[in-house]
């Protein structure tokens, strides 16, 4: 037990190790400072040349944005059309069919998003080609497009007034070759050589003790989980994703694949503060964020260890901890620690079934993925934060007596309405979404599609509930977990999800720069004895006394139906 | 004025306040609150309800949808009640100053010189009317003939009469103050109903009242939290479907109500009147509530020395004559050369040189026989021509050193010596020349007002940065600076320097404000954020200011600034504290929603309470006292302490975030432990 709780300290300790020095890499790179990836530049300058762009040419808030969208939704078209004739096209030695187009709509639209919620199982449902050149391709840009709009944010607080804020397609370029693709070349070496396949073969056989013959998929998968986890996508190559013994073979891997999925995260956080030139406000944030993080996970491991209570009514010891669900090369702290990270960034890989933790465990997982902005995902966690604390700021600038401020910029009725707008999204789109669903569960229950509504909850009662809300609530964050047991293959949940994904992302985007793009351009106000300072440790306990309120507020009925009310009746 | 009762519940306007609560019920009043609208179709859906219970079963007993419904009317009421209260509270002050001036006969000067009479209320901008002794001035004017003293305790509560005169600075006269010697004509210069206390009794009146950048910034973002909470309560009709769980109305729109933020919602715009009143009660007058709120912003403040910093004026201690004159002829001369002065400075000179001379000015030269050469700010010097042709200047050390040296004359290093040694020392020198040479220097001391050094000690801790504008020269202005604990100062000081140390503050992205009287005071009113005038003043520096201020008290500004601060942090600590309130009703209504079919929800009512109804009632009714519990706080302010902003932020969030957090817990409990009783 001890060494359980011991490894998933190192594996924590370690990613500050890489995390902190990465984001001061971080600031450097974005900023235009010399670091020693300077001899990537001439590649770069021939990626320019080749898509035509222009990378000197300043772009303000709106072209950023521009330029975002309209990538993105070519991305979204090309994917669509590839993922349904996936069978008419090469490297699909399996044979797997071309996706159905609500499932692609589901499918390119999560991937787009860096959500990689999947309603399809990788063995079958893709091919080689689409692996490589759909998802692995949108599991880079994807990531690449949340850090840039994070570096548009940071750009807006660097000089004291600005409109000019960068170029997108540079920001987007480097995110690319000066972190995702380096990382993701020693990430993937290190599973390769830990067991995970690189080839190019379609399934392998081999008869069991049973004599039964068993058909393994496999495939070039190695390169695609590194990116999976370091660009915080977390859609697997295989359907069970990150808990499958050719996907995660080891308690190395295991640390690997969490290592690789919070550094970019953090990285960015500090780069925040590096870059803006106000190191002490990307520790506070930091420090806010790991002491949310804390607040989700002690309890999360000490549910976990502490083993079912229905199964000890039944007299049996659980001297290991819940073990339904979990592998045993991993352990429950493991797994654990790995729930809540990859609820609490966006990844939503799993090495465990969540379904089957605990419903404290359930709770606290969908808590994560409701803030969504403790480290969050890869670029777009720091924007997620970026909200609540203009939100904070509003609310603390009142109660000192000045109108609030941010970094010396006034914040007024049109930022506030945006953080207001994006503060409504997230319980519009969870609640609205998981009411509809069990509006359709309860009252079309025999609606004639792939999976018939009654029959979309493995578990009836409170915890079917749960994988409804958690569903949605992944949807929301982009963060691609599923609770499972819930039959999501259907017209129903592809497009609900697909909708609530789009906007998801999207807006969460949008509004943080925005509010960043409005305030760069006010006048610098120098800071004085009655001006509240960001980074300060009260302001961080008053973001998160925000964070904490607004989400209980919003999500408490729902919680208490789902997983507080499973988690009292188990008590019982 | 300034005895008018403080008390917050005078039975007057609580009256007439409660009358309005009835009145603001109109939706087409209440939408401009979005927070209380929301209330108000919950409380007219409860009607229904009860109504419809009246016959129809499974949505429990009318008795409990009656309740929830008066209740739900109360909070309206009480919201309006607040808003009404603080409405009544700012037109009863303004009306007082009014009242001064209503239907006061006025001496109407018709364009032949025949003098009519006519009421005050037919006045027109433009029009002269005349004020002799005795005479109460019908409404605000500017004296265009004439010099007269004035009673203005009607308007300031200060007893003293004061001097007003044609032309110059003091010209100014206000409706409702009293004639006490001599005549005068004055020009209207407002429009009937234009006047500064028409515009601010506007101002504190719900009809036209504009809401405050800040104030629609905040109605957003409760509005937003409000959109929060319709979607969640509607969200749970479905989800509580699913757990086979029926909701009924009552218990849905109590959910709904309790969550939204009532308590600041409801006393939101009687904090702004309320912010106002306070104002007005300080005797300034703010032609917008924007201007209250931007006050509280100020970065940096511009002081003129007299009167602000110093007591009065600076008064002549000693004479300096130069090498070579004796010391007789150079008070002599000195006295010449003030003797038509009426500055505080030139009578002070006056009398120091008649106490020296030990004679009466009866033994100088007939007054008609001099021609006086009146101070200028260019040439920053006046004096005296007598009928021989001796000219005698007084002034700044370096405008007479320039007269000198022009004529060719030395400045002797002594006087130089004396200059720089009454300089330091915090003094003024006056340096005195006849026929362009020098004859000596004059000291002029200030003395520094009592308790000044604690006030800017307070700004300082505020973050706002004092500026102390002054002729003097830099030396003896460094001296005052820092003997009075300001910033920084401006020396020397022209308008024009005013003017544009404003300008420089405000392109390094600061707020400044200031005070002025003068005509020449009314560009650099006008640049400021925040321009406070005298009454006293000219029209146009009225006219140019945002405020004006009735005692004519320079040290005001800082008041104003804590009127403003004071009106933010009550917008914010009652924002907090009605959001943290949301905690625990959550936990008195979520269980008791959900407790007869999932028992085992139990376990989320931590606070024991005796069963559904009594939890849902105990959260309304709680959320409906909690808004009369709070109109005190709303209309005097939450105390502001200049503590630094984070110090502030975590106190403010200790009393009203933790305390908003755990207070509801009590309350609740404590109202469920009555209701039970009754149950």
């Amino acid at each position: 037990m001890n060494t359980e709780l011991l490894g998933i300290i190192t594996t924590y300790l370690i990613t500050l190790l890489i995390g902190i020095p990465l984001g001061i890499y971080l600031a450097k790179v974005f900023a235009g400072e010399k670091v020693w990836t300077d001899f990537l530049l001439p590649i770069e300058k021939i990626i320019y040349r080749l898509s035509g762009i222009r990378q000197t040419e300043q772009m303000n808030w709106k072209q950023h944005m521009k330029a975002m969208l309209t990538i993105n939704s070519v991305w979204l078209i090309y994917g669509f059309f590839v993922l349904i004739n996936q069978d008419k096209l090469p490297l699909n030695p399996d044979g797997n069919p071309g996706q159905t187009p609500d499932l692609a709509f589901n499918t390119i639209i999560s991937f787009v998003v860096n959500c990689n919620l999947q309603h399809y199982s990788g063995e079958s449902g893709l091919t080689y080609f689409t692996q490589h050149f759909i998802i692995m391709f949108l599991q880079f840009v994807s990531a690449a497009t949340g850090i840039a709009s994070a570096v548009v944010l940071f750009k807006a607080f660097r000089e004291k007034s600005v409109s000019q804020l960068g170029n997108f397609w540079e920001f987007f370029v480097k995110s690319i070759t000066r972190l995702l693709l380096p990382l993701s070349i020693v990430v993937a070496l290190i599973l390769t050589f830990n067991g995970t396949p690189s080839s190019y073969e379609g399934k392998d056989q081999y008869i069991s003790l049973q004599g039964d013959t068993i058909a393994v998929s496999r495939g070039p998968a190695a390169a695609m989980i590194a990116i999976k986890h370091l660009g915080t996508n977390g859609g697997g190559w295989f359907g069970v994703n990150s808990s499958h013994p050719l996907e995660n073979p080891n308690y190395l891997t295991n640390m690997v694949e969490l290592i690789a999925q919070v550094i970019i995260p953090i990285a960015m956080v500090i780069a925040f503060g590096y870059f803006i030139r106000r190191k002490k406000l990307g520790w506070i944030i930091f420090g806010v964020m790991t002491f949310g993080m804390l607040l989700l996970l002690i309890p999360t491991i000490s549910s976990e260890l502490g083993g079912s209570p229905a199964i000890a009514q039944l007299g049996v010891s659980q001297h290991t901890g819940a073990m339904e669900g979990k592998e045993v090369r991993f352990g429950p702290a493991a797994s654990a620690y790995w729930s809540t990270v990859t609820t609490i960034i966006s990844t939503g890989s799993v090495n465990s079934m969540h379904d089957s933790t605990m419903p404290l465990t359930g709770a606290l997982q969908l808590l994560g993925m409701m803030i969504n902005s403790f480290y969050g995902g890869c670029g777009v966690g720091i924007l997620n934060y970026f909200i609540y604390l203009i939100i904070a700021v509003f609310i603390s600038g009142l109660m000192v007596g000045r109108t609030p401020e941010f970094l010396g910029h006034k914040v007024e009725a049109r930022e506030v309405k945006i953080a207001a707008l994006i503060t409504l999204l997230s319980p519009f789109l969870i609640l609205a979404g998981t009411a509809a669903a069990s509006y359709v569960f309860g009252n079309y229950g025999d609606a004639d599609w792939a999976v018939k509504p009654a029959n979309w909850l493995n578990n009836p009662g409170f915890h079917g509930f749960s994988e409804m809300l958690y569903e949605i609530t992944s949807a929301n964050a982009n963060n691609g977990s599923g609770f499972e047991g819930l039959g999501d293959n259907n017209i129903f949940w592809n497009i609900s999800s697909g909708i609530v994904l789009i906007f998801s992302r999207f807006l969460p985007i949008i509004g943080p720069i925005a509010i960043a793009g409005l305030l760069g351009q006010k006048k610098y106000i120098p800071e004085s004895a009655g001006t509240l300072r960001a980074d300060t440790i009260t302001f961080g306990i008053m973001t998160l006394a925000v964070i904490v309120v607004l989400t209980a507020l919003s999500y408490f009925p729902a919680l208490a139906l789902g997983p507080l009310a499973e988690y009292f009746t188990m008590l019982k | 004025m300034r005895t008018q009762s403080n008390q917050l519940f005078q039975p007057a306007l609580v009256s007439a306040a409660l009358k309005q609560s009835f009145i603001k019920l109109n939706p087409r009043s209440m939408i401009k609150n979005p927070v209380m609208f929301t209330v108000e179709i919950g409380t007219a859906v409860m009607l229904a309800v009860s109504v419809y219970s009246l016959t129809a079963t499974g949505q429990g007993s009318f008795a409990y949808n009656a309740t929830i419904f008066v209740l739900l009317l109360l909070t309206v009421l009480f919201a309006n009640f607040a808003e009404a209260l603080a409405e009544a509270r700012g037109k009863a002050q303004a009306d007082s100053l009014r009242k001064t001036r209503e239907d006061t006969p006025a001496k109407f000067l018709t364009k032949d010189g025949k003098v009519e009479l006519r009421s005050s209320n037919q006045l027109l901008k433009g029009d002269v009317f005349v004020c002799e002794e005795g005479d109460t001035i019908p409404t605000d004017g500017e004296i265009i003939e004439g010099i007269a003293t004035i009673d203005e305790s009607a308007i300031t509560g200060e007893s003293a009469p004061v001097i007003r005169e044609s032309g110059g600075d003091k010209s100014s006269v206000t409706g409702g103050t009293k004639v006490l010697s001599d005549q005068i004509k004055v020009r209207v210069t407002t429009q009937p109903g234009e006047s500064f206390l028409d515009k601010m009794i506007a101002l504190v009146e719900g009809a036209s009242r504009q809401k405050t950048p800040n104030e629609i910034a905040l109605t957003i973002l409760l509005a937003s939290f409000t959109l929060v909470f319709i979607i969640v309560c509607i969200s749970l009709k479905p989800f509580a479907d699913y757990a086979n769980t029926p909701i009924t109305v009552a218990a849905l729109i109590s959910l709904f109500v309790c969550l939204i933020p009532t308590t600041i919602g409801g006393l939101l715009s009687a904090i702004g009147i309320a912010g106002m009143d306070r104002a007005l009660r300080a005797n300034v007058i703010t032609k917008s509530g924007k201007a209250v709120e931007t006050a509280g912003d100020i970065d940096t403040l511009l002081l003129d020395k007299t009167g602000t910093i110093t007591i009065g004026n600076r008064k002549a201690t000693r004479f300096y004559a130069a090498p070579g004159i004796t010391e007789d002829h150079f008070v002599r001369s000195s006295l010449l050369a003030s003797i038509s002065d009426e500055t505080p400075e030139g009578k002070s000179i006056v009398e120091l040189a008649n106490q020296i001379l030990n004679q009466n000015t009866a033994n100088l030269p007939d007054q008609s026989a001099l021609t006086f050469v009146k101070f200028t700010a260019e040439t920053r010097s006046s004096g005296v021509d007598l009928q021989d042709g001796t000219q005698i200047r007084k002034g700044a050390s370096d405008s007479i050193r320039n007269i000198a040296v022009k004529a060719g004359n030395e400045f002797p290093e002594s006087v130089g010596n004396d200059v720089t040694h009454i300089s330091t020392n915090g003094g003024t020198p006056l340096v005195v020349s006849e026929n362009s040479r020098i004859l000596g220097v004059i000291e002029l001391q200030d003395i520094i007002k009592p308790g000044i050094q604690e006030r800017f000690e307070r700004l300082r801790k505020m973050g706002v940065k004092t500026v102390m504008v002054t002729g003097d020269n830099p030396l003896t202005a460094k001296y005052i600076a820092e003997k009075a604990g300001v910033d920084d100062f401006i020396a020397e000081a022209k308008p024009e320097d005013k003017m544009n140390y404003i300008k420089h503050e405000q392109s390094l992205g600061k707020l400044v404000a200031m005070m002025g009287d003068g005509t020449n005071d009314a560009p650099a009113l006008a640049q400021a954020d925040v321009g406070v005038a005298m009454n006293s003043g000219t029209q146009a520096a009225k006219e140019a200011g945002n405020m004006v201020d009735l005692d004519n008290d320079p040290t005001k500004l800082i008041e104003i600034i804590e009127i403003g601060k004071q009106l933010l942090i009550t917008r914010g600590t009652l924002t907090t504290f009605s959001i943290a309130n949301d905690v625990a009703k959550y936990f008195a209504i979520v269980p008791a929603l959900f407790i007869a079919s999932i028992p085992a929800l139990q376990g989320l009512n931590i606070m024991h309470l005796h069963s559904p109804e009594s939890a849902i009632l105990s959260a309304v009714i709680f959320n409906a006292i909690i808004i009369p519990f709070l109109i005190p706080l709303a209309l005097k302010g939450v105390a502001y302490k200049p503590l630094g902003a984070s110090a502030l932020l975590r106190r403010n969030l200790l009393i009203y975030g933790l305390g908003g957090v755990i207070v509801p817990f009590i309350g609740i409990k404590a109202i469920d432990l009555l209701i039970a009783v009754f149950i």
